[in-house]
């Protein structure tokens, strides 16, 4: 499969966890990226955050702290934290595909970022496999009319460069 | 590994501009980051050495606009070009949904830039991704220098499988949006066949 579709039933379930993680560990910012960098879902204030550079940069933290462990013979660190003066950072693995971040300040404590975050990531993890299971299944994968490339022209492409 | 989000009815891609240490991969960001307003961008982010090498990846939100009323989101990577960040490049190559080699085309490059696409079909390679049917452009950069090999002789020595070719000069600009536009095509055309 070359492409994800985030299909809007599963999508409103990731969000909904997402943000009851958020409102349970009182924290900033929740959100989920695809390993490669890919960000697929995020709930909390944004304002001054660009969640797409945010969500890379996890994403190539993550890359490179899996590439140490793999040097070190070990298998991953699937639990990373970066502690800062106001601000930390909490990540998760959601099964062996996605992340999730979570971005938080004094107002809450890590003990229990660890654990809601471990749960959120165990429910989100079946979530994406419901997911993927309906991407399987679905033969018109995207739903009649929800292809918005079905009929795209070298028009439509001279538009977004004009 | 593009994604699409019916909902918030938007579409992103990522993209990578590979290719030989020095040869112009970051400059071609920084232009099109220079080039675009700022509601259709987001921020670049550079992870460099202190002498201006990308060390890690440098990456570039951009929004191209709509398609039908759906939004689309590229993103912009590079790699570090120097020989020795293998492992590296190939991190930024995950999910990666087209491909700009950016060459150099500097007499004294030549054997790196061929170097550098060997590199880049061995991590194509061991993702098992098809180099045949992926989106991929070849940007001919550096074309101000005196050194300069004539563009004829490094199509032959580069292109390898008929891939549009885009003669740039990637600090003033030239060729960049043009590059950026010919992928930005391969790619939605290219997705467009997979979604089917
Ligand atoms: N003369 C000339 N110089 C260029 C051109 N494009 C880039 N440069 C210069 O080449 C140098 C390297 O450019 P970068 O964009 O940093 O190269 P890079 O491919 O990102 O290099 P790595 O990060 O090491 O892989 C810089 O000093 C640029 O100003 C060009 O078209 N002509
Ligand atoms: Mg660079």
């Amino acid at each position: 499969m070359s492409f994800l579709v985030l299909y809007s039933e599963e999508y409103e379930e990731i969000k909904n966890i997402l943000m009851n993680l958020k409102q349970e560990t009182n924290s900033r910012i929740a959100l989920i990226v695809e390993k490669n960098g890919q960000p697929i879902a995020f709930a909390g204030e944004m304002d001054g955050v660009d969640t797409t550079s945010l969500g890379s940069l996890v994403a190539g933290n993550v890359a490179a702290t899996e590439g140490l462990a793999r040097m070190l013979g070990e298998k991953s660190f699937p639990l990373m934290f970066n502690e800062g003066s106001r601000e930390n950072l909490h990540i998760t693995m959601i099964g062996d595909r996605f992340i999730l971040a979570v971005l938080f300040d004094k107002k809450t404590s890590l003990g229990l970022v660890r654990l809601r975050a471990k749960n959120a990531a165990l429910k989100l993890e079946r979530v994406f496999s419901k997911l993927e299971e309906k991407m399987k299944k679905e033969k018109d994968k995207l739903g009649t009319g929800e292809n918005p490339l079905e009929d795209l022209s070298e028009e439509d492409i001279d538009k977004l460069f004009k | 590994m593009a994604m699409i989000n019916p909902r918030q009815k938007e579409l992103i891609a990522k993209i990578v501009y590979y290719g030989p240490g020095l040869g112009g991969k970051t400059t071609n960001l920084k232009y099109i980051f220079d080039h675009t307003s700022p509601s259709s961008r987001g921020e670049l982010v550079t992870l460099n050495t202190q002498g201006d090498r990308t060390l890690f990846f440098d990456v570039l939100p951009l929004n191209l606009g709509t398609i039908k009323g759906y939004k689309i989101r590229f993103q912009l990577y590079t790699v570090p070009g120097q020989v020795f960040y293998s492992e590296s490049r190939k991190i930024i190559l995950r999910g990666v949904d087209g491909i700009v080699f950016v060459a150099d085309s500097q007499r004294e490059r030549m054997d790196a830039n061929i170097e550098s696409i060997e590199d880049l079909q061995e991590n194509l390679r061991q993702y098992n991704y098809s180099f045949a049917t992926m989106p991929y452009v070849l940007q001919l950069n550096k074309r101000d220098l005196p050194t300069a090999v004539p563009a004829d002789e490094m199509k032959k020595a580069l292109v390898i499988k008929g891939e549009p070719v885009v003669e740039a000069i990637a600090i003033r600009g030239v060729g960049v949006m043009e590059t950026l536009k010919e992928i930005a095509k391969q790619v939605l055309i290219h997705l467009k066949k997979e979604f089917r």
